[in-house]
């Protein structure tokens, strides 16, 4: 075994102050923020929940060995403060911190790491998450029920545990960093039950002190929090049920501080050119990307040039239009902020008098009939019309399909029914921020199967290999050397051109003066929307 | 009256127990599969097929409406797929909300709506009439959202005497009591006037007037209270417009009521919700047109219940 990271004290310092220098000196702790949300919280159980507004909820009610750099991507320790990665990529120890303590007073030990990780994988729990365990020992047979625990994870002693790993897997610490991930305490969820998720109890810089159904929920500040200075807000409270509409409103009269659902639609462009609001909003990246998937097993999209063709004859600029600008353009399957997205990529540029000359290379000068499935909710299907009329313009005629998003899923997952999808509203959005997280499920041979959610069909051995050997560079140190393989894997990818890539959604979060912070905290990549351990009360500085 | 009672009770019994098998049939048929969307993207077959069995969802159909019959006999209205609790729970916790909206709307609408309609039968023909017919015409048509919308502008936003959204205070009730009562308001009006100009043009009111009684006697004492006979009959009926009615107002106004929770729950495809949600709605209908029977021959002596 070899020592790669110690993090303890002098990393957590070295973090801090790679964020912004401002931001993290002399900030007083205190104070109250409001955020709004449409929908009720689902489930605060970070075994289950998985969506837009609990993610980062359970980020700050709980904490699990690996957390990043707040508004980076980049990985950091949380509960754990140091950890050793074996030569060969599959063990790795990690020793946690002292005093980390629940929100009941009981002192977190290595027993709770695993009985958490385990309880995920375990079918009784239903864990949306459960498969991103994978490549721990004994995976298989837990999962199934076969098994009480996994047996790739031994408790060393109270601060230590270690994970034994049925191959080498360089994204095992993005999925430590998971809410799956995520540490509970046992008492509590058996003291719960299935209702746990409305009673969470976790280590996280806030404790949940209030949850009336249907109204609001009060996190308070955890006094005995293992990471003095965090959080920064004594107390955050989430209205639920408010229209985003009305949430905009409240935030003009000093209500609101950051309306969770973001900016409508219908207002995007009076709010953005609204001088009121013009130093409130804030926008970042997302690790998103929308594209257009060509079945490679349907004629004539199993030709290349016809392929590149509908990439060259898509006006990608007159899309983002109809969405009012809130993306910017793509030409490869990753999205800029993620690792690997090759800057300097060009592509293939907008172009319907190369793409006419490419489809009469096929043989196909006089264009063809062919199918796009496209999921029916608004800006969808107009999107779907933009591209429609695009394909025209080179002779190809698509007929619209226009369904309920369950349907168009299935049709992707079946190897003969959606010649051309436009993933808008239905995938991808990324789970970690590493470029793997692109490629296995929506472009790798394991996503071409039936109900997978590879829809262009596109499975390429030699790159399957390649993502296989990039993942097993479990080494920090050969970080770049990854990075590097996976963008020659996506631009390979783009040469076979098994789709259109459209655009990568943007993010806009507004929030009212009196909430401080980076900017990059209210855009966060991974705690989405909103970082709220870090972000501050100005009016008690 | 007891059998008469009795045998109402019986078909309401019927017409829910219909109820629950048509919404159960219809969500059979919605596309989406709570397994898959339960199990999440990265899930492999084996677990959505773990899950699906762990609901019940491989039963056949007619085993999973027994299941959710039983369940129903036993006050179990099922556990909601996404919000992971029990649905009598979501919908205790929702429904005073509700019906304290519900008893707004029904001052709102009774108060609004039998003024203008007195003042207009009292004017009747004049331009105060031609008005008021028009304000309630609006009130019959216009969509709720829209008067949500621009009240919450008008009196929130701008002027600021009542709060933008939001549950807790008296003054949090008054805007979306006055957008859900406004429709029916409009009704009122259009009955009220009618009523009472039908009632003012009867023997006895002449009769009261020769007497020498004033103008406010013969309108308070003899008038009004033959003429109010007819609507108290419609608040019962009432109860099933609001039904539909809540769904859009709770959301204008981010009211925490079962309106709500079944708009959202419609959205993302939580079926235990939608189906809780519908019955309990479905019962406040059936109630509330049983009470409107019952309350009729008590106020008109010449309508007999058989």
């Amino acid at each position: 075994m070899r020592n790669l990271l110690l993090a303890g004290v002098a990393a957590a310092a070295l973090s801090a102050s790679a964020l912004a220098p401002a931001l993290a000196q002399d900030i007083k702790q205190g104070g109250s923020m409001t955020v709004t949300y449409k929908d009720d919280v689902s489930t605060l159980d970070p075994a289950i929940g998985y969506d837009w507004q609990n993610w980062s909820m359970i980020k700050s009610l709980f904490d699990g060995l690996m957390d990043y750099v707040p508004g980076t991507t980049e990985l950091r320790p949380e509960i754990a403060e140091s950890y050793e990665i074996s030569e060969d990529g599959t063990v790795f120890t990690f020793k946690l911190r002292d005093g980390v303590k629940f929100h009941n007073g009981r002192a977190l030990t290595a027993e709770d790491v695993k009985y958490s990780i385990e309880r995920a994988v375990n079918p009784k729990t239903q864990s949306p998450g459960a498969g991103f365990f994978g490549s721990i020992k004994g995976f298989e047979e837990a999962s199934s029920g076969d098994a009480e625990g996994l047996s790739g994870i031994t408790v060393v002693d109270d601060g230590t545990i270690k994970f034994e790993l049925s191959r080498p897997d360089a994204t095992f610490l993005h999925v430590l960093a998971l809410n799956f991930a995520h540490v509970v305490p046992k008492e509590e969820v058996e003291k719960y039950g299935a209702d746990f998720g409305k009673h969470p109890v976790g280590s996280g810089a806030f404790k949940l002190a209030e949850w009336t159904l249907g109204q609001r929920l009060v996190f308070e500040r955890f006094e005995d929090y293992w990471n003095p200075g965090v959080p920064k807000l004594d107390q955050i409270v989430f209205e639920v049920g408010q229209e985003p509409v009305v949430a905009l409103l409240r935030l003009q009269n000093g209500e609101v501080d950051v309306p969770g659902d973001g900016i409508p639609p219908a207002k995007f462009i009076e709010v953005k050119n609204d001088p009121k609001f013009k130093d409130l909003i804030i926008q970042g990246g997302q690790l998103h990307t929308g594209y257009v998937t060509m079945n490679v097993k349907m004629e004539p999209f199993d030709k290349a040039e016809v392929r590149q063709a509908v990439n060259m004859a898509i006006n990608k600029d007159r899309i983002l239009r109809i969405i009012n600008g809130r993306a910017v353009t793509a030409n490869q399957p990753l999205p800029p902020s993620m690792p690997g997205y090759a800057k300097d990529h060009e592509g293939y540029a907008y172009d319907p008098e190369a793409a006419k000359a490419l489809l009469a290379e096929a043989g196909l000068a006089d264009g063809f009939e062919t199918e796009l499935y496209v999921m029916n909710t608004d800006p969808q299907p107009r999107i779907a019309q933009a591209i429609q009329q695009d394909l025209k313009a080179i002779g190809i005629n698509a007929s619209i399909k226009s369904l309920a998003q369950a349907n168009v899923i299935a049709a992707g997952g079946e190897e003969d029914q959606a010649p051309m999808i436009w993933s808008g509203g239905m995938a991808w959005i990324a789970d970690f921020p590493d470029p793997s997280n692109f490629y296995g499920p929506i472009l790798g041979c394991d996503g071409a199967v039936s109900g997978g959610w590879n829809w262009a069909w596109y499975c390429n051995e030699d790159l399957d290999a390649m993502a296989q050997e990039a993942d097993s560079m479990v080494d920090p140190a050969k970080a770049g050397e990854r990075e590097a393989m996976w963008r020659d894997i996506y631009l390979k990818v783009m040469e076979d051109a098994p789709w259109a890539p459209i655009f990568n959604e943007e993010r806009f979060t507004i929030r009212s003066e009196r909430i401080g912070g980076d900017d990059k905290l209210f855009v966060d990549p991974v705690h989405i929307p909103v970082h709220y351990d870090e972000v501050y009360a100005k009016d008690v500085q | 009256m007891l059998a008469y009672i009795t045998r109402r009770l019986v078909q309401t019994a019927l017409i829910l127990l219909g109820i629950s098998f048509v919404t159960f049939v219809l969500l059979y048929l919605v596309p989406a599969d709570p397994a898959r969307q339960i199990a999440g993207r990265s899930a492999t077959a084996a677990t959505v097929e773990n899950i699906r069995e762990q609901l019940g969802l491989n039963l056949p159909f007619y085993e999973q409406y027994l299941r959710y019959l039983g369940g129903l006999l036993n006050g179990d209205l099922g556990r909601s797929y996404l919000q992971k609790t029990e649905v009598s729970t979501l919908i205790a916790a929702r429904l005073p909300a509700s019906l304290l909206l519900m008893a707004g709307a029904i001052f709102c609408e009774l108060a609004l709506g039998l003024t203008m309609g007195v003042v207009a039968a009292l004017k009747r023909g004049s331009r105060t009439d031609d008005t008021l017919m028009i304000a309630s015409f609006v009130g019959v048509s216009a969509p709720q959202f829209v008067i949500g919308i621009l009240l919450l502008y008008v009196f929130a936003v701008k002027l600021g005497w009542f709060p933008i959204g939001g549950y807790g205070t008296f003054a949090h009730l008054v805007l979306p009591s006055i957008t859900l009562g406004f429709l029916g308001a409009g009704w009122y009006s259009r009955m009220m006037r009618s009523s009472l100009i039908d009632v003012l043009r009867q023997d006895y009111i002449r009769t009261a007037r020769a007497t020498g009684a004033t103008r406010a006697k013969v309108l308070f004492g003899h008038a009004l209270p033959n003429a109010i006979l007819p609507i108290i009959a419609m608040i019962g009926i009432d109860i099933g417009l609001f039904m539909s009615g809540i769904v859009v107002v709770e959301s204008v106004f981010g009211w925490p009521g079962i309106g709500q929770l079944a708009w959202q729950a419609i959205q993302r495809v939580d079926i235990p919700i939608i189906m809780g949600v519908t019955l309990v709605s479905a019962c406040a209908i059936v109630i509330g047109n049983l009470l409107a029977d019952l309350i009729t021959p008590l106020i008109d002596p010449r309508i007999k219940l058989r």
